[in-house]
């Protein structure tokens, strides 16, 4: 049985050793995954899991907008900030989409220090990720407290279809919910990585499990993901 | 804290897998009740599942108490039958099967059939086992709650699933959500751990290719289960936000009793879509890990490789995908363009063939098989017969023009029992006589178990199988009471009563296997390490019930596919998957004797 291959396949006779290296190699005996740990394959499995639960987020958004059939807000006038007497559109949103995007930044060069084992850098960088992800929530918390002064609530807001307020609160409120926890575990990694404890092979207090650097990159890996699915909350929900 | 340390004498592959720094428990309390170890945590999901699925068997038995005898007793009104349906329907799904399968089957069997020491992250899989409790007894409690359990239908399609006119529109709804949404939080937990502990912790030698086909089952639905959840827990979210903050996803302007309420432009068929897009695969979800076990049923009872291993693991990967791509044959009747029925029709149809496929090699892994009729093959044999029977009353509601009649009759209510109810729990059955003897190093009782065995086999069928009957007749399902309707003769009644007898039978019989469940512990002929002669690897671990960390000081190494049976030239009928010769004197490890 260890010769399985597609060998019936014709783009593995004209191209040879393309299919059978793929099926070679996840049939192999050995990890599916190489060079992948455990940690590391649960957190690409798990944001799989959650990229369809944002999309299921997100196509009903776009399906209860186009179904509804009051008149939807114009997000560029619903989210403009009057500055010095000028109203800008989405000024506030492309300064939050700003923070985030840096955030990604310093994350991953936190995750190169952490690599080359820098305990000082590395818990620097991820502090000051934590603090721009801070930030992030922060702006949201004041965009919610000033659409809920001009009116807008989940069941219902001044200018046009209920479903404006009822999927704005429901979609940036569970994009922040996992922005917090994510800065959450940013300051408990960042902490451990400042304390030594994964130079010192320190156990954990829940797992009991010894922590590595790589414990960084898959914090990492959850924060690139919440800000890829900002952008799209960004297009779909502000853009459009 | 003692280290483990199992991985120097282990012989590593080129690619390492990693052996384990095991979580050693230090009490009582961290060994048998928050336990990490995966053996501990299938235990207590399956107890778990099998007293909620206990709860629920007495909710059908009340079902059918009115619709054998209506009128007989006053304390089931319209209002509790609903809520009986639906707390039967959602209970037996989710709560029993879903979480017996993976949570109790995936748990157990994953470490052990793949040569792993537990799972690879046993922590978070301890968590998901009492999320998943959580979810259990928030669930329950909605029978205490005022206004009792919602009754919306295991579907809880809104609008009415929130309106005033269903019963536990109060609580019994709110409760429902929050329960389902900790139970897929739980089980997302669990089913990461089994995903990555069956691509990355494999012992050296497991090919995906010589998995045993319980691990693809179990896996693949795991993966349905990780990709079809989320929709549910989408709907779940937006329904509970419609009944508690008053937004209006599902809600279109409703006027209720003469008044016109707050909600407004919003679609009820975005549900359907959510739950169906999920609830298709819930079914693969159920069966797909059946279909795994009755295979090695099959080919172990049979003292015979399974026939056309390859294409059963690729028919399981197909059903799966396909899996996902049918869910609106559940909403032919919702009002749908007639092209995506047509779609939908012949997607739902192509499922037939890899899942013909699968019918076939069983069926030709028993030909000319050497067939011990023991408990675990009557199960399977009869999970082949009933599933087939549900199988086929499938292609006539997979079909547009002749679903729409049979819509929402008892035709439907036979088939998903006859398919995904009755079905996937004889493998259940089947599965726990199999691997009973391995959990406790007992024997189950074999007059009680084949006293169970008739009784709920032939049982089911006098259930079920009138319900087609009935179905055809016109006689709708989820009705309170069909008196006076004028396609309702005389007979109809009858075999209701009759299905309702045979129904409280078969509910009784389970007592004989809940006892020996309990009796057998103690008193049940000791088993052996190995007493199915089975090749594949959890029945060769050094001690029985394996201990925690399974496999003692080194890793098993797997020479072999999981169904070498009846090997010409072999010593013995079959050889184990860690074992390089087919001489005996080769032989590396303990090998159990024939019992």
């Amino acid at each position: 049985m260890t010769g399985f291959a597609f060998r019936s396949i014709t783009a593995a006779q004209t191209r040879p050793g393309q299919w059978r290296r793929l099926s070679d190699e996840w049939s192999a005996d050995r990890q599916a995954f190489r060079g992948a740990s455990w940690r590391k394959a649960m957190m690409w499995i798990f944001l799989l899991s959650d990229t369809f639960v944002f999309g299921c987020f997100l196509l009903s958004y776009m399906t209860v907008r186009m179904s509804t059939t009051l008149p939807w807000p114009n997000p560029s006038k619903v989210f403009a900030l009057e500055i010095g007497g000028t109203e800008l559109p989405l000024i506030l949103i492309a300064i939050m989409t700003f923070v985030l995007i840096s955030s990604s930044g310093t994350m991953a060069m936190a995750v190169a220090y952490g690599y080359r084992q820098e305990r000082v850098k590395t818990a620097l960088l991820m502090l000051a990720t934590a603090l721009l992800g801070a930030m992030f929530v922060g702006m949201q918390a004041f965009e919610w407290t000033k659409l809920i002064h001009e009116g807008v609530r989940p069941w219902g807001n001044p200018w046009g279809a209920d479903q404006f307020g009822s999927t704005f609160f429901m979609i940036t409120g569970f994009h922040g919910t996992h922005v917090t926890i994510g800065v959450i575990a940013l300051l408990v990694i960042a902490r451990k990585v400042w304390r030594g404890d994964f130079d010192t092979g320190r156990r954990g207090f829940f797992t009991s499990q010894r922590g590595r650097y790589e414990n960084v990159e898959i914090a990492g890996l959850y924060w690139h993901f919440v800000d890829l699915v900002w952008v799209f909350i960004f297009a779909l929900f502000y853009l459009w | 804290m003692a280290d483990a340390q199992f991985g120097s004498a282990a012989p590593l592959p080129q690619g390492g897998i990693d052996d384990v720094e095991l979580y050693h428990p230090h009490s009582w309390l961290t060994k048998y009740v928050f336990s990490q170890d995966a053996k501990i945590i299938a235990i207590q999901y399956s107890m778990t599942a099998m007293a909620i699925g206990l709860v629920a068997l007495v909710l059908s038995w009340l079902v059918r108490l009115q619709l054998g005898f209506p009128g007989l007793v006053s304390f089931i009104g319209p209002k509790e039958y609903y809520q009986l349906i639906t707390m039967h329907g959602m209970i037996m799904v989710i709560y029993l099967l879903t979480a017996l399968f993976l949570g109790g089957f995936g748990n157990y069997l994953i470490p052990l059939m793949l040569g792993a020491r537990d799972m690879v992250f046993p922590y978070v899989n301890m968590l998901s086992y009492w999320i998943y409790l959580l979810a259990v007894l928030v669930l329950v409690a909605s029978f205490f709650a005022p206004g009792g359990p919602t009754g919306a239908g295991w579907t809880l399609y809104p609008p009415q699933a929130i309106l005033s006119g269903t019963p536990g529109q109060e609580w019994g709804i709110v409760l429902m959500l929050l329960s389902l949404i900790l139970f897929i939080i739980g089980f997302t937990m669990g089913g990461v751990n089994y995903v990555v502990t069956v691509l990355q912790a494999r012992a050296p030698g497991m090919t995906l290719m010589r998995m045993p086909l319980t691990i693809w089952g179990i896996f693949t639905a795991t993966i349905l289960a990780l990709l079809a959840f989320p929709a549910l827990f989408v709907g779940a979210v937006m329904m509970l936000l419609d009944r508690l903050l008053g937004t209006s996803f599902f809600m279109p302007a409703i006027i209720e009793a003469g008044q016109r309420l707050r909600y407004g432009g919003g679609s009820p068929i975005l549900f359907q879509h959510l739950f169906w897009f999920f609830g298709h695969p819930e079914v693969y979800i159920v069966a797909l890990p059946a279909f795994g076990i009755v295979s090695d049923l099959i080919s172990t009872h049979a003292r015979k490789n399974i026939f056309g291993y390859r294409m059963m693991v690729w028919a399981i990967v197909a059903i799966g995908a396909l899996s996902f791509v049918v869910w609106a044959h559940h909403m032919y009747v919702s009002g749908m363009n007639p092209y995506f029925g047509f779609f939908f029709a012949t997607t739902t149809l192509v499922i037939a063939i890899p899942t013909a496929i699968k019918v076939y090699n069983w069926v030709l892994t028993l030909w000319r098989g050497d067939i011990h009729l023991t408990l675990p093959m009557l199960f399977a044999i009869a999970f082949i017969v009933t599933f087939l029977n549900g199988g086929l009353t499938g292609l006539f509601l997979g079909n547009v023009v002749v679903d729409v009649p049979l819509s929402d009759t008892m035709f439907v209510v036979a088939h998903f029992h006859m398919v995904m109810g009755v079905a996937p729990i004889l493998v259940i059955f089947g599965g726990i006589y199999h691997w009973y003897p391995k959990v406790t190093g007992r024997m189950l009782d074999e007059r009680l178990g084949q006293l169970h065995f008739w009784a709920t086999f032939l049982g089911a069928y006098a259930i079920f199988f009138p319900m087609h009957y009935l179905g055809l007749m016109g006689v709708p399902r989820r009705y309170f009471d069909i008196e006076g309707l004028s396609f309702a003769t005389p007979s109809v009644a009858t075999l209701n009563a009759f299905v309702s007898v045979v129904a409280f039978l078969v509910g009784a019989a389970q007592i004989a296997f809940l006892f020996n469940l309990a009796h057998s512990l103690r008193h049940g002929a000791p088993a052996g390490g190995n007493p199915w002669r089975a090749t594949t690897l959890e029945w060769q671990t050094p001690q029985t019930p394996p201990p925690h960390g399974n496999w003692g000081p080194a890793l098993p190494v797997v020479y072999r596919w999981a169904y070498d049976y009846s090997v010409p030239g072999a010593a013995q009928d079959f050889i184990p998957q860690n074992q390089p010769d087919i001489r005996p004197d080769r032989s590396p490890g303990p090998v159990a004797a024939p019992a």
